[in-house]
């Protein structure tokens, strides 16, 4: 399969390695990655703050560069949720647009979250991965409740030779990121990472994974803030690890 | 009007070990009982989309199902009387009251009459007002306001409560302990006498059926039940959109708010009254339908979902927020997710407009929500009019938000200023820089780094890795 890959701002530009990951396990599994140039960002901060036409900016770009593509993968659960379930939206009712909701609902059936391409579309459970650590899994609110990914992400866990995998207490609730939520409500954001962190450490898991770089840049930066020595990895990344060429 | 927001308010609740474990208790449990209630039952899911489906197309003819209430309510002998906002809605209540040589009304919970602010408009009256649900009758003692849609006095603890009581209840606080069976026989003793020497009493509505004229308060206490029969007068305050066209619609909604409220089957009291009889009941039935802001939410075709709500508070029970930030840190009878959106579209936007976005946008609330309402879409919604309000002003167009904005998204349509700013970037965050981290960062980023490390600019972005990989080909 011909997979165009969106890469997100924040992949871009602070998780290069979770892009580079992707294309590792597409590319393993025998399929050809694109990269098309001029993509940016999904719209999400602007349209979630409140700065709807500035996200409809994002998704005309998003729809002109991304219009032929034979599916599109996304490595961030918040961001391929911003497009499912947003996108229809900022084009009826801010855009106001028929032509554009219609490119819209023309694209967003070949719009994949990364491991959900993995397990729904091209039904795979076991990617060949390699990674002896023990990790816990944060299932994003965007992965549990916008995309509906169930157990997906963990099915892929599982298979992954040599890791131990522990479940995290209360794993529906949110870790408190939430965009700019962690910045204007920095102090309500904080008593929900301290919670999430108290879970994360009674797991006594070395890494804490996701599917979602923003969750783990927000997780791991507190994980970082109180030097627990607990790391976050995206998923993507413990799928890139083979026994060959592990993953440090 | 206070310079405090949600923010502020929370930021005080949130070091309030008190106010977080009682919290924390009282949502985890009725979490999980309402999480067994609703599944228990093979048709929730259809009785949802019922609920939403009733509710969506009786607000889009309102009007029809209004007037047609009002007809009802009349053949049955009640008199209907419109307020278009709190202040009519006030007037006819005191007069209503007045009427009848009166210095003091029972009544029973109603969060309508507490958006009216109908206290202290009866207390400057000379009336004096006596709230007989347990909680809004502690809450009301303290001079505070509700913390919780359902269980108002959720922050109090029993010391608390047994010290409001001895000092406020005569002679029935006398002595008092805290032991809740004590606490609660006193309230009992003390309101008995209420009921029984009081003539007028106010009410709230859960439903009003416009094909029979019936209106519906569900309850847990039986406070309810004796206010809604043992005075002479009774006056019933609802909001515009509590109407339902059809007596067969209950069957959905006493479904509905019992399981996704307190996590029961079925509420202890459920009091349906039709009018008035003669020689039972209440002698004369006044019902005011109360707009007060709701026919601008309806005229908005993303946020009139909004007025689905049935104020069941499960909304509140699981947002990660409401449990950490508490109930009075929305300053609004309505708090929690539903109170995000319904209190700054009744307050307006100026006095409320920090409450859209006291929300992770975790979704918790919609997927739990009986009648379906899309909290965080109408809250990003609402997030949206702020902004767009603030634009309108010079000064919110040069604001730090707004600015920043604007150039991320210039950025995002420009690659090539994009791929600068990132090398400026990484240039200018070595001076911030520690371990690959950035344990601080100026303000208004400053919120990150109060609790988090931000992380530092790797050398090369994924799109330079592309290019450089695509050109090694």
């Amino acid at each position: 399969m011909r997979v165009s890959l969106f890469i997100t701002c924040i992949n871009d530009s602070l998780y290069p390695h979770t892009g580079q990951a992707v294309v590792r396990v597409l590319e393993r599994l025998g399929h050809e990655v694109v990269f098309p140039e001029g993509q940016s960002c999904c719209g999400q901060m602007h349209h979630n703050s409140g700065y709807a036409p500035e996200a409809v900016a994002m998704v005309r770009q998003f729809v002109e560069i991304f219009r032929e593509a034979e599916v599109v993968v996304v490595p961030s659960t918040s961001c391929t949720a911003m497009i499912r379930t947003q996108y229809p939206h900022l084009a009826r009712h801010v855009a106001k647009d028929a032509a554009l909701l219609e490119a819209v609902e023309a694209l967003v059936p070949r719009v994949w979250e990364f491991s959900e391409f993995l397990t729904r579309k091209l039904g795979l459970t076991d990617v060949g991965a390699y990674y002896p650590h023990r990790v816990t899994y944060h299932s994003s609110c965007n992965s549990l409740r916008s995309l509906g990914l169930g157990d997906g992400p963990l099915t892929l866990l599982r298979h992954v030779r040599g890791l131990d995998l522990v479940e995290l207490p209360n794993n529906t609730e949110c870790c408190g990121f939430g965009g700019t939520f962690a910045v204007k409500n920095a102090e309500t954001s904080t008593a929900m990472l301290t919670d999430k962190m108290r879970h994360i450490l009674s797991t006594n898991a070395e890494i804490c994974t996701a599917g979602d770089n923003s969750c783990l840049m927000h997780i791991g930066g507190g994980l970082s803030r109180q030097r627990t020595g607990v790391r976050t990895v995206h998923l993507a990344q413990i799928l890139a690890s083979t026994a060959e060429a592990p993953l440090a | 009007m206070s310079n405090a927001t949600f923010t502020s308010r929370a930021a005080k609740s949130l070091r309030n070990s008190q106010l977080r474990r009682n919290i924390n208790k009282a949502t985890t449990t009725i979490r999980g009982k309402t999480a067994r209630v609703t599944a228990e039952l093979p048709d929730w899911e259809a009785l949802r989309l019922a609920g939403r489906e009733i509710k969506r197309s009786t607000l889009a003819e309102l009007d029809k199902h209004l007037i047609a209430l009002e007809e009802s309510v009349t053949r049955a002998g009640g008199t209907v009387h419109w307020a278009r906002d709190a202040a009519e809605a006030r007037e006819i209540v005191v007069r209503l009251t007045k009427a009848h040589n009166t210095d003091q009304v029972i009544k029973i919970k109603s969060m309508t009459t507490d958006e009216i602010e109908l206290n202290p408009a009866l207390e400057g009256a000379g009336i004096r007002p006596y709230e007989t649900d347990l909680a809004d009758m502690i809450v009301q003692m303290g001079r505070e306001k509700p913390s919780h849609l359902l269980v108002p006095a959720i922050h109090k603890n029993r010391v608390e409560i047994r010290d409001l009581f001895r000092d406020q209840m005569g002679s029935h606080g006398e002595g008092l302990s805290d032991r809740p069976t004590d606490l609660t026989k006193a309230a009992r003793a003390y309101l008995r006498d209420k009921f029984l020497e009081t003539r007028v009493a106010i009410s709230g509505a859960n439903f009003a059926v416009a094909e029979t004229g019936s209106v519906v308060v569900v309850e847990s206490e039986g406070n309810g039940r004796m206010c809604l029969t043992l005075p002479d007068v009774l006056i019933s305050i609802m909001g515009i959109e509590k109407v339902l066209p059809r007596w067969q619609d209950l069957e959905v909604f006493l479904q509905l708010l019992p399981r996704a409220a307190t996590g029961e089957r079925m509420n202890p009291y459920t009091s349906i009254w039709t009018g008035t009889v003669p020689g039972d009941g209440p002698r004369e039935f006044h019902l005011v339908l109360l707009d007060n802001g709701r026919s601008k939410i309806l005229a908005d075709e993303v946020s009139r979902e909004t007025l689905h709500c049935i104020r069941c508070s499960r909304c509140l029970n699981v947002c990660p927020v409401y449990e950490r930030a508490g109930g009075h840190a929305y300053d609004s009878m309505y708090q929690g997710p539903i109170g995000a959106i319904v209190t700054p579209q009744l307050k307006g936007l100026e006095e409320a407009g920090s409450l859209p976005y006291a929300s992770s946008l975790c979704g918790a609330c919609h997927e739990v929500c009986p009648v379906k309402i899309n909290i965080p879409q109408i809250l990003v919604h609402l997030r949206g009019k702020v902004v767009e309000s603030k634009r309108e002003t010079a000064l919110g167009k040069l604001s730090g938000e707004n600015m920043a904005m604007q150039v991320a998204s210039r950025l995002f349509n420009n690659q090539q200023a994009l791929e600068w700013s990132l090398w400026a970037g990484r240039l200018g965050q070595k001076l911030l820089t520690r371990d690959g981290v950035m344990p601080w960062l100026p303000p208004p980023l400053s919120g990150w780094t109060l609790s988090r490390d931000f992380p530092a600019l790797p050398e090369q972005s994924f799109r330079d890795w592309w290019k450089q990989r695509e050109n090694g080909k």
